[in-house]
């Protein structure tokens, strides 16, 4: 703008080699995402924990009424033998005005046996109520002492700051007695 | 450059950030790149920013793998082969790793022998020139605590031999072996501290190379010519021209790092590696990394112990004083016609010494390492201060832009 | 002079490439054509896959591979169903159960394949004091790795007049010493091929050293494949940044 005397010709030459430049760049740019991608994608789980998802539980030992702990993929989850008790109050709170909606129906297989990812989905901790010492909440399922969430015999949210209800893992019968998580 | 007005800068959030914190100015006046520069540097100067690149590519990776890797006997060679297999794409980060270290080796030689030949460490560049050493210094310790880690055979004896080296110091050189490794010999502890040393040391390295970088902002880089910068004519802005210039350089050395990652990854490297750790089994014939030969052919060429491991940190301590001992007032060896053959005397000494570093020690090759070690030192002790007073320079050019006119204004002069 | 110096100095360069480390006493194997040399080298499945028969039946009892789990069998051509199937075949340790015993169960595809020794001690008792190697580094872990190990498996013979070998040793000429503590493991007709192969020394020997440099390399396709592409880009690109340079010095001339 300034001076004439760059002239027309300066400019011209200017801007070819600015469109070198910027395309150069450009190329640069895009080989240092590509080079990039690997590193971050290091972080996610590796061939060897893929793998190792799924877990087989035996359901013989547990008698009506007893929970089991097992892990899988780092997590508790819990095996609850539900009693006939525990089922029918399940059923009955279908339509008790619950937080996340959702039927026991839906969340079992076989009505005796509740599976269930046991971390509070509030923030991650693992709610009490698997042993018979411990408290189980207002509701007869589980309590979560970090921040008092209370779960039903469905492993459904009541009362409590969590969002939404025990997860249900992905789980197979492979026979009347055995399970596969994941 | 330290007295330099400090810039406007029309950004808002920079200018209010400048304000309280004149970081950007700081920066830019220490180690920004558009400082004026010399209009004659030719290819050989790029590897200072090559070198940056190349620490970078090692920090950015190293990080990740340490993510993966575990510091410990009995399961580091374990957790590497999990990186090598399991981890995403960890096989590549690994072998970039491994590789990268062998070519940060490569362009930190050529930069050294581009500092000696155009006589870069002379007044007023002293302390840039120290600085670098030092950071070599750091590179090695580096890249030796670094080859521990996968804990394979040559890891294993690798760390028993260097930090034996320690035993010579007189009196309390047991001692000083025995706290080194944590133990009675080299074993897990002494894995767990490498491993903590080799994640330090680059951020050491990082920050000397600031210094590093600061020093040369000073008085700006050397030139071929060697002759000081005498105004605005001498010089042009480093951006765009030698960004330009120099990141085809770059380009072209992330390409020779892949053809070795991807088609040759294990070449540099040796095959007793790949067998785990045996305290109760020396390798027959053991050899440290390539870039380290020259430096272990000195330290078997002398018989005497303690003397071999004087002589081999003497080996590099000797470039400290290297502005000193060169006493020539011309610079670059372009107008140094008897330097200028010493000068590739002593590059040939260099990889004659590395040829016997790999050879086992005996016989003719050792003859030959010790001729190669005594000429060595002959050249920076003798030799050097000699040629500075006997020899006589060809006549400089009055100044860097006529240099470059009378070289031919059509085809600058490449690299000397 | 100093041209003279120069050509020395990058002769002596070349030389020291060409010639990295003379290795004390070391016989050269003979060099083979493999199918993963080469910068589109990849690994042949039917060899590959033989080459697991041939570890299984006759390495396998002294040798692990103990970086290798079932489910990376997917790689050299094997079925999902077929590595789960090859998996379940072993036997593998697993525990402690609750009554803190350890169990044996059948593999998971997740499980490594088994070892053939609780642990070195063992091995070295079984084998007369000699431990063998795990064989999953092995190509990598020996200079000329494949060439190495073919050359091995295929030059037992009976030592020279002569010689006289220590009691469980086994002349073999590509061995550095000579006598090796494994006896010949390979013989004519040894490992029956699903495929109808006849197997052959020769034949076994160039499966199970084709399957073990998978075991030890096993991302080497993924290598070569992406190389090909990293290479060629980077070409592309200093290619463009040299042509951007001459545009930008070009006023300076």
């Amino acid at each position: 703008m300034a001076t004439t005397a760059d002239g027309k010709g300066g400019h011209g030459h200017a801007s070819r080699r600015d469109i070198l430049m910027v395309a150069a760049t450009g190329a640069a740019a895009v080989g240092a995402a590509y080079a990039a991608w690997p590193l971050i994608n290091s972080m996610n789980p590796s061939a060897d924990v893929l793998a190792l998802a799924s877990t087989e539980v035996d359901l013989a030992p547990i008698q009506e009424g007893q929970s089991i702990t097992v892990q899988w993929r780092g997590k508790p989850v819990f095996v609850r033998h539900r009693t006939k008790d525990e089922i029918a109050k399940a059923a009955a709170d279908d339509k008790a005005g619950l937080p996340d909606v959702q039927a026991d129906a839906a969340r079992v297989k076989k009505a005796e046996w509740l599976i269930l990812v046991g971390v509070c989905t509030h923030l991650g901790c693992i709610p009490l109520g698997q042993k018979a010492t411990e408290g189980r909440g207002d509701f007869g399922g589980w309590f979560c002492p970090c921040h008092g969430s209370h779960y039903d015999t469905s492993g459904r949210i009541r009362k409590g700051p969590a969002p939404r209800n025990l997860e249900v893992p992905q789980y197979t019968f492979l026979d009347d007695k055995r399970i596969r998580i994941g | 450059m330290s007295g330099a007005p400090r810039r406007q800068y029309t950004n808002p959030v920079i200018r209010w950030i400048e304000y309280r914190l004149p970081i950007f100015s700081t920066v830019e006046a220490t180690i920004g790149a558009d400082m004026p520069t010399p209009k004659n540097l030719n290819y050989w100067w790029s590897f200072g920013g090559l070198l940056t690149l190349a620490l970078v590519i090692q920090i950015v990776t190293g990080i990740v793998l340490a993510m993966h890797y575990i510091a410990h006997g009995s399961m580091a060679f374990d957790s590497v082969e999990h990186i090598m297999r399991n981890v995403n794409s960890g096989w590549l980060i690994r072998y970039v790793h491994a590789n990268g270290a062998s070519l940060f080796f490569l362009a930190v030689y050529v930069h050294i022998a581009r500092g000696m030949y155009y006589g870069s460490y002379k007044y007023p560049r002293e302390i840039l020139w120290m600085l670098g050493v030092v950071i070599f210094l750091i590179m090695m310790a580096t890249a030796f605590m670094g080859y521990v880690l996968p804990w394979g055979q040559m890891s294993f004896w690798a760390a028993t031999v260097i930090t034996n080296l320690f035993s010579a110091i007189p009196v309390i050189g047991e001692e000083i072996t025995t706290w080194l490794w944590g133990g009675f010999s080299v074993d897990s502890p002494t894995l767990t501290r490498f491993y903590s040393l080799h994640y330090l040391l680059p951020f050491a390295i990082f920050g000397v190379t600031i210094l590093h970088i600061w020093a040369l902002h000073v008085h700006g880089p050397n030139n071929p010519t060697g002759i000081d910068v005498k105004g605005p004519q001498d010089t042009i802005p480093y951006k765009p021209y030698y960004t330009s210039k120099y990141l085809s350089v770059f380009s072209a050395f992330m390409m020779v790092l892949a053809v070795l990652v991807f088609f040759e990854p294990n070449y540099l490297g040796h095959p007793d590696n790949y067998k785990p750790a045996d305290p109760l089994q020396t390798p027959a014939h053991i050899v440290p990394e390539w870039y380290f030969l020259p430096f272990y052919a000195i330290l078997r060429a002398i018989p005497d112990k303690l003397l071999g491991v004087i002589a081999m940190f003497g080996s590099i301590l000797v470039w400290f004083i290297l502005p000193w001992l060169d006493t020539s007032r011309v610079r670059s060896g372009r107008y140094r016609p008897l330097f200028k053959q010493f000068f590739w005397l002593l590059v040939i000494d260099f990889l004659v010494l590395m040829w016997c570093g790999a050879q086992p020690a005996e016989g003719p090759a050792l003859i030959v390492a010790r001729i190669a070690t005594a000429y060595y030192f002959l050249h920076f002790i003798v030799i050097l201060p000699l040629v500075g007073w006997f020899e006589r320079p060809k006549p400089l050019p009055e100044s860097i832009s006529t240099s470059v006119l009378g070289s031919g204004a059509a085809a600058p002069k490449a690299a000397e | 002079m100093s041209k003279l110096l120069r050509l020395l100095g990058g002769a002596t360069l070349a030389a020291m490439i060409a010639w990295p480390v003379v290795a004390a006493e070391a016989i050269k194997p003979a060099a083979r054509e493999w199918s993963f040399n080469g910068i589109f080298g990849t690994f042949d499945r039917a060899k590959a896959q033989r080459g697991y028969a041939v570890y299984k039946q006759v390495c396998a009892s002294c040798h692990g591979v103990k970086y290798l789990a079932f489910r990376n069998l997917t790689a050299i051509g094997f079925t999902e169903a077929e590595a789960k199937a090859l998996a379940a075949e072993a036997q593998i340790t697993d525990g402690p159960n609750e009554e803190g015993e350890m169990f044996q169960r059948p593999g998971r595809p997740s499980d490594r394949l088994p070892m053939p020794y609780a642990n070195d001690a063992a091995a070295r008792a079984a084998n007369g004091g000699a431990l063998p190697p795990d064989l999953s580094l092995i190509t990598k872990a020996r200079e000329h790795g494949p060439d190495y190990v073919y050359a091995l498996l295929t030059s037992y013979s009976d030592a020279p007049r002569g010689m006289t070998l220590p009691a469980g040793m086994t002349y073999n000429k590509a061995f550095a010493g000579n006598q090796i503590a494994m006896p010949a493991p390979l013989t004519e007709g040894q490992v029956e091929y699903i495929d109808g192969t006849k197997a052959t020394v020769a034949q076994m020997a160039e499966d199970v050293v084709v399957f073990l440099h998978w075991a030890a390399e096993p991302n080497l396709e993924a290598r070569h494949r992406l190389g090909f592409q990293a290479v060629l880009f980077l070409l592309a690109l200093t290619v463009l940044f040299w042509f951007v340079k001459q545009r930008v010095w070009g006023d300076q001339h």
